[in-house]
């Protein structure tokens, strides 16, 4: 209960004389606020509230109940919470809390429920998306038909197409009656009929504001079907079209009527011949394990799984040891009191981390160029060392430019528990006789550790699923040479996944991805918690 | 009493507090409504264009402004993530009513559901055939197009005065200047030292008889026959072990770099395409445009990239849509507009006859004829990588060509089958 006691003695001096009779009475923490901090709240909570109800009628409309009631019942707990006189410290966290559940729980829920569907190219929308992209595909236009000319008329609130055919022929027809002759249509300079008696012709405008209806439109041919029907998808001119494929909700079936190869939903998110063939776009469907159990059997993941763990083992924690140590060292080596223009070196040391990664990455890749980059033909008189194509080499760069993003945020934290830490600590020590070193190695560190071993986890963290600087660099490559997958000597883990999930077969597949997101999740899960475990240990010497 | 007194009348102004802004709200969105309500008037379309085609654009859209009374929103989009957002949006029943790109996207957009087919009807035939072959997709054509890229060889005339038919003879007319100390390099081409780059070299490939996907009778490439395996293949590999050995090929050299010392007039020549002209005629340089060199006996015929106009197979205002597209967008203005703004030799005919005045873009024209446009079916994407790496093994004489060609098909093969 720090906070409550905090917040009465900040507020307490300069409320207490105004409201000593309120405070009388009223002796339960929380009870402190102004007046001004009250309005504040009741604004920001109206702010709040009013956003809310405006989402809940949006949603309402969207029929998106599920949401809808988080939304309610998370509205409602924010007014409990701030509307409550008790419960300090769940004003403090409610803000995090909700932020926590927006970007990392939902987060991780979706992921989880992608992983069991077959999310991905080909399979994005739902059914009747894909049975409306389909029949519009079935829409084939007659070989060597026309193309006629097309005036949209309209009676008694219906639409009739009247069309000028390229021998000069003019017919009128609607949905349901097939078009028939109709020479007395008036007629422009070109020869197109633009109206009809009885009829009203309809301006642009009219048009646009009908445009559903009239993209509906489909004037039988002959009074034949197998003839096909007349439509249009500007307004101005119109095509004989056939449909092949025809789609039979009784049977949930699609028949190519050309062929008459019947498709049928086999469970898989698409229409399948007997043969095999499925017809684009399927829908998205869920397929239980079915990804979780892809993504252990994938050859490109089985094959080099183990050479790319360890990679991703060893990069990770090379990259965190190398990056600490660089940090600590130079942070020890800047917070010597004697110092001059401490300031001036710190400033320049942590620029690296100013630059965005992505372009520090390009900017690497450029200059250790083999045969024209920076480094070889500067460093090394030309020679062509190459860097980012040998495996042992280009491991050591991708750890070179890591450690050179990496070690300013070490820098920055090591300077700040360093100053924390007492000098009268490191005096003691040299009191007591204990030599640079072993001051520094038995009371620095120690004392150091306790606060900067977190930041290290989560680094090493970071560094596992750092891909950028191997995407932008090597592109996980150079390739193994005893495989014929896609994986090379600088993979992480996440590299190869991206790899496995949007670079095979016909395009990106978030199901797999979100599976193979989870496993990774659960291996890092698992260490990271060893770890602090661990750290626990380490607070115990303080 | 006191304290019941006050949550109630902080619950009371919270109330009224909530109702003030949701009414506050509630105007603006009425406002909203009634304009929309007059629909003809403010019918607005959206089209997603990268930033270098937007000005190209405006006149087109202002004319029709003017006649129909329909604006066109331009909305600029990064290339690179407009195709995949555009996937993402349409099936989620957002997006634009249009989109720019090249047509090798309609394969994806089609397996995904979020093109609408395009009836082109008589305006096909003004277009160049191969560019409207390159809009189809499974027999149906789903864009517009509007410009024609393909890369062909751009030599130095001030080095080399006579064109070479064969990449033999290329390469030894290359070595031929530089021993004579004119230039630095035989012949360039902008690789990527840990990617390779088919894309370049594909025409020099097809020379050998090995397209990357087989086409079946009607022109369509079929996912099911892949054409990397064909027998010319290893023979291919074998020659790019060759000329790397003789200094054409240099996987250490990209696409900047290749530029950058062609400019400077270190090479005879630069297989490259349109984009890269106007910087070498800044340059001061006099190029001639030649065919691609062929290294087997059949003829070479390089990749086409043909960009065109899409609409979206759930565009609010698919009407004005299709008007603009096939009414405005085709026009020979419109098109001309295009070519000015980006080089690019246009798809239109009409177009095209005007811009070819200029000897190099009729070159470039002239060879795209003997192009095949790249294929825009979405089992392209699991080639490219196991393709690029092998030749640039090849390349490095890290591989022996006769086990590293077959291999990268087998694996090619594994991952077309999914």
């Amino acid at each position: 209960m720090t906070l409550t006691d905090d917040t009465r003695t900040e507020d307490g001096p300069d409320a207490a004389p105004r409201r000593r009779g309120l405070r009388a009475r009223l002796t339960r923490p929380g009870e402190t606020d102004s007046l001004a901090g009250i309005l504040v709240k009741i604004v920001v909570l109206a702010v709040v509230d009013a956003f809310a109800l405006y989402a809940v009628f949006l949603l309402a409309a969207q029929e998106e109940w599920l949401v809808l009631a988080l939304g309610v019942v998370l509205t409602v707990a924010v007014n409990v919470i701030y509307l409550r006189r008790d419960g300090l410290p769940a004003k403090y966290l409610a803000p995090g809390v909700l932020l926590l559940l927006v970007f990392q729980v939902f987060v991780m829920v979706y992921t989880g429920f992608i992983a069991f569907t077959n999310a991905g190219d080909g399979h994005l929308g739902n059914k009747d998306d894909a049975i409306t992209a389909i029949s519009t595909k079935g829409q084939e236009r007659v070989p060597d038909s026309p193309q006629y000319q097309l005036s949209v008329l309209e009676r008694r609130g219906e639409l009739a197409f009247l069309l000028t055919a390229p021998d000069g022929d003019v017919t009128v027809g609607t949905s349901d009656q097939p078009q028939e002759p109709a020479d007395d249509a008036q007629t422009d300079g070109s020869g197109k009929a633009v109206g009809l008696d009885g009829y009203t012709p309809l301006s642009f405008e009219e048009l646009l504001q009908r445009q559903d209806e009239i993209l509906a439109v489909a004037v039988p041919v002959s009074d034949d079907p197998a003839d096909g029907s007349l439509r249009t998808a500007d307004g101005s001119s119109a095509y004989e079209y056939r449909s092949n494929l025809a789609y039979d909700a009784e049977t949930d079936t699609v028949t190519d009527s050309t062929t008459g190869t019947v498709y049928r939903d086999e469970g898989n998110g698409e229409f399948v011949s007997p043969d095999g063939d499925a017809l684009v776009p399927g829908w998205q469907i869920n397929v239980g394990i079915d990804n979780f159990r892809r993504a252990v059997e994938t050859p490109q993941l089985r094959d080099s799984l183990v050479s790319v763990i360890a990679w991703t083992f060893a990069f990770s924690t090379l990259s965190v040891l190398l990056c600490f140590g660089l940090g600590l060292f130079l942070a020890t080596v800047f917070n010597v009191p004697r110092m001059r223009g401490k300031k001036l070196y710190r400033v320049i040391l942590i620029l690296p981390y100013a630059f965005p990664a992505f372009l520090s990455g390009l900017v690497w890749s450029g200059m250790l160029n083999a045969e024209f980059g920076f480094i070889n033909q500067v460093f090394f008189g030309g020679a062509q060392i190459e860097w980012l194509t040998d495996p042992w080499l280009a491991r050591f760069s991708v750890l070179f430019v890591n450690l050179w993003l990496g070690f300013p945020y070490m820098f920055l934290v090591c300077t700040g528990a360093l100053q924390s830490i007492p000098d009268e600590m490191s005096e003691a020590a040299r009191m007591d006789g204990a030599s640079p070193w072993k001051a520094f190695r038995a009371v620095k560190l120690p004392l150091l550790l306790v606060s900067v071993a977190p930041l290290l986890i989560t680094t090493f963290a970071y560094n596992f699923n750092n891909f950028n600087v191997i995407y932008m660099l090597t592109r996980g490559g150079p390739r193994f040479d005893d495989t014929a997958n896609d994986v090379g000597a600088t993979d992480l883990l996440i590299t190869m996944v991206y790899k496995v999930a949007f670079g095979t077969g016909t395009g990106r597949d978030y199901g797999l991805a979100s599976a193979l997101a989870i496993i990774i999740f659960v291996v890092i899960g698992v260490i990271s918690a060893v770890l602090f475990r661990r750290t626990k240990a380490l607070e115990d010497i303080h | 009493m006191l304290v019941n007194s006050r949550g109630a009348l902080t619950a009371g102004v919270l109330a009224a507090a909530s109702a003030l802004l949701l009414s506050a709200c509630g105007g603006s969105a009425e406002d909203d409504d009634t304009s929309k309500g007059d629909k003809g008037a403010s019918t607005t379309l959206s089209m997603w264009v990268d930033a270098e085609r937007a000005p190209a654009l405006e006149d087109a859209v202002a004319s029709f402004k003017k006649d129909k009374g329909v604006e066109v929103k331009l909305v600029i989009k990064d290339f690179q993530a407009a195709r995949d957002d555009f996937i993402t949006q349409v099936s989620a029943g957002e997006g634009p009513d249009l989109i720019v790109g090249p047509h090798d996207w309609v394969g994806k957009f089609v397996q995904n559901g979020v093109v609408a087919p395009l009836e082109l009807g008589d305006k096909a035939s003004q277009f160049e055939d191969a560019a409207v072959q390159a809009m189809t997709f499974e027999g149906k054509t789903y864009g517009l197009p509007y410009a024609i890229e393909n890369v062909a060889l751009v030599r130095n005339t001030a080095l080399l005065p006579e064109p070479s038919a064969t990449m033999d003879e290329v390469v030894a007319a290359g070595k031929k200047v530089v021993d004579a100390g004119k230039a630095k390099f035989p012949f360039l081409v902008g690789l990527d030292p840990k990617q390779g780059d088919p894309y370049h070299l594909y025409g020099i490939q097809t020379s050998y008889g090995v397209p990357v996907f087989e086409r079946n009778a009607e022109g369509d490439y079929d996912p099911s026959k892949l054409g990397l395996g064909n027998p010319g293949g290893v023979e291919f590999a074998k020659d790019l072990a060759a000329w790397a050995k003789a200094g054409a090929l240099n996987p250490n050299i990209t696409g900047d770099i290749a530029k950058d010392s062609f400019n400077k007039g270190e090479s005879p020549y630069f297989l490259t395409g349109p984009w890269n002209i106007p910087d070498m005629e800044k340059a001061g340089l006099k190029i001639a445009i030649d065919p691609i060199p062929t290294g087997g006996d059949q003829p070479a015929s390089p990749f086409i990239g043909v960009n065109g106009f899409f609409i979206s197979a759930k565009a609010k205002n698919a009407l004005a849509a299709s008007e603009f597209v096939l009414n405005y967008l085709s026009t020979e203005d419109a098109q001309d507009a295009l070519f000015a703004q980006g080089g690019r030799p246009p798809a239109l005919k009409a177009s095209f006859e005007k811009a070819a005045s200029d000897p190099v873009v009729a070159a470039f024209g002239e060879i795209g004829k003997t192009g095949s446009p790249m294929p825009a079916i979405p089992q392209m994407d699991a080639v490219w990588a196991d393709w690029g790496a092998t030749e640039l093994d090849i390349i490095k004489g890290k591989a022996d060509p006769a086990q590293a060609w077959p291999k990268m098909v087998t694996s090619v093969q594994a991952k077309v089958a999914g």
